[in-house]
């Protein structure tokens, strides 16, 4: 799966657990200070994404996810270790 | 001083809002429904009594989403209030000075079951991490708290079925201490699932007339066998008098009293006599001033179960004496079901318009009248009433919990 594909999934997930319109969802963005995204709906968003990428975001990892360009490079390595 | 009732809003079985709540039960009309639903095939009962507009219709859908459908149903009764009492978003109140008090008999049990699904089917780590939030008993009123931006206290009082009224009664404590000059008051509940209703089947506290939903709820009528479990949200606005005066507010209705009493009788049953309704009655009528012969209306607690019924009417003669025989009495439950922890409140806001609209909606349902019962209770057509006077409003909750409100017509 390329970055973009990724982005482009996870853009979706942001809108639909956050309400943050997907085309906002940029990889400089930050998930708190750009997003709005609480840290109970950052939970959310980490599981949906580990559903939809089949990855596993451990807790010690998703602190350090602080930007969307960040989940995304996660994603894309932990799929690629998967 | 006084405390007067500026706002009102619901969203109930009969209608998404106050207005069309009211029309309702002008009408007498029924919001009981069968449940065809896959989940309630398998109960004892399968009928009930569900919000006539979804929330979740009415409410942005990101903002729903991580709000337990009590909290939805509260989020839209209390903006329905304030708008009524006349605040918008640019002319509120002093948030330091704005309390909440909202209750719920049960909290979040959907929220509840449904996440107990989720862990046993797909494991802890698929759990929402908005359950507890969603599930905890003052999360309604910290969902209003939040929308209104209230910073003098956000409240739950918990007393089953009398935790609307109870809601109203701390409500009039927190304004007469001073410790706010705005409280929006009432309750919520959305426990129309599985559990709950095979919980108080289980009690053999419903009606079973599931094959005539709409002549389920009956109270005070010989063949009734049982309340009908309704859901919604009713929130009043509550304020001082000076404060209501000094911003030009429309007046519904003076909240005169409050009078709360325990029964210590049993934790579901009601007293046989009456006499811990009676002293609630008597308390709130000492609160507010109120001589037997000033009450022109009360709406009853009257839910529609064989015992609960008669052991009000005869709280009603204790505490009214000859008056009770000739004060006019409604059961709103027969037309609304029975909405545990907001029954209180949205019979607080039936009462209040009954008052200002000089007209009592009838009881449904009954056409022969309980002998034991011994009221002139309003039934086939709403009955005017005399300008001024006060009307009470009874609720009783599991656990022997008794609250009466008393108010006052104004102007």
């Amino acid at each position: 799966m390329s970055q973009q594909e990724i982005l482009a999934e996870l853009a979706q997930i942001v809108n639909e657990i956050a309400g943050v319109p997907a085309g906002d969802v940029t990889l400089d963005k930050s998930f708190v200070d750009d997003l709005d995204v609480d840290s109970l709906s950052m939970v959310e968003i980490a599981t949906a994404a580990e559903d939809k990428f089949g990855v596993r975001i451990p807790d010690e990892d998703l602190k350090d996810l602080k930007t969307v360009g960040d989940a995304v490079s996660f994603i894309e390595k932990a799929g690629v270790a998967a | 001083m006084r405390v007067v009732v500026t706002g009102l809003g619901a969203t109930t079985p009969l209608g998404g809002d106050v207005a069309s709540t009211w029309a309702g039960l002008l009408e007498a009309r029924s919001g009981v429904r069968r449940l065809d639903a896959e989940w309630a095939a398998q109960l004892p009962v399968r009928i009930a009594a569900p919000a006539a507009v979804d929330p979740g219709d009415v409410l942005d859908r990101v903002e729903a989403r991580t709000l337990d459908r009590s909290q939805q149903l509260a989020l839209v009764a209390a903006r329905e209030a304030w708008a009524d009492a006349g605040f918008s978003a640019d002319a509120g109140v002093d948030p330091d000075r704005l309390a909440v008090v909202v209750a719920s008999g049960i909290g979040g049990v959907l929220t509840l079951l449904t996440q107990y699904d989720v862990l046993r089917e797909r494991g802890a780590r698929r759990v929402s991490p908005h359950t507890v939030p969603m599930l905890m008993p003052n999360g309604p009123a910290a969902t209003v708290g939040l929308a209104l931006i209230a910073r003098a206290g956000v409240h739950t009082p918990v007393s089953a079925c009398a935790s609307g009224a109870e809601a109203i009664a701390l409500a009039l404590d927190l304004l007469r201490a001073g410790r706010a000059d705005v409280v929006v008051a009432g309750g919520t509940e959305a426990a129309i699932a599985s559990l709950p209703l095979a919980g108080f089947a289980a009690m053999r506290a419903l009606s079973t007339r599931d094959d005539e939903p709409e002549a389920a709820s009956r109270p005070y009528d010989k063949a009734r066998d049982g309340f009908v479990l309704g859901e919604g949200a009713a929130l009043l606005v509550l304020e001082t008098e000076e404060h209501a005066r000094s911003r030009g507010a429309r007046v519904y209705a003076e909240l005169a009293g409050a009078g709360i009493s325990a029964d210590a009788h049993h934790v579901a049953a009601p007293e046989p006599t009456g006499a811990g309704a009676a002293r609630a009655l008597s308390l709130a009528m000492r609160d507010a001033g109120l001589q037997p012969r000033d009450v022109v209306h009360v709406t009853a607690h009257a839910t529609s179960t064989p015992l609960g019924d008669v052991a009000e009417a005869r709280a009603l003669r204790t505490a009214l004496g000859d008056a009770a025989s000739t004060v006019p009495v409604t059961a709103t439950k027969s037309c609304t079901g029975h909405l545990l922890g907001a029954a209180g409140a949205l019979e607080a806001a039936v009462t209040v318009l009954s008052l200002h609209n000089g007209v009592v909606p009838p009881t449904r349902n009954l056409d022969d009248p309980d002998d034991e019962v011994g009221l002139d209770v309003v039934r086939f057509e709403p009955r005017a009433l005399p300008k001024g006077g006060a009307a009470l409003s009874n609720s009783f909750g599991f656990g022997g919990h008794n609250v009466t409100l008393a108010f006052k017509a104004v102007g």
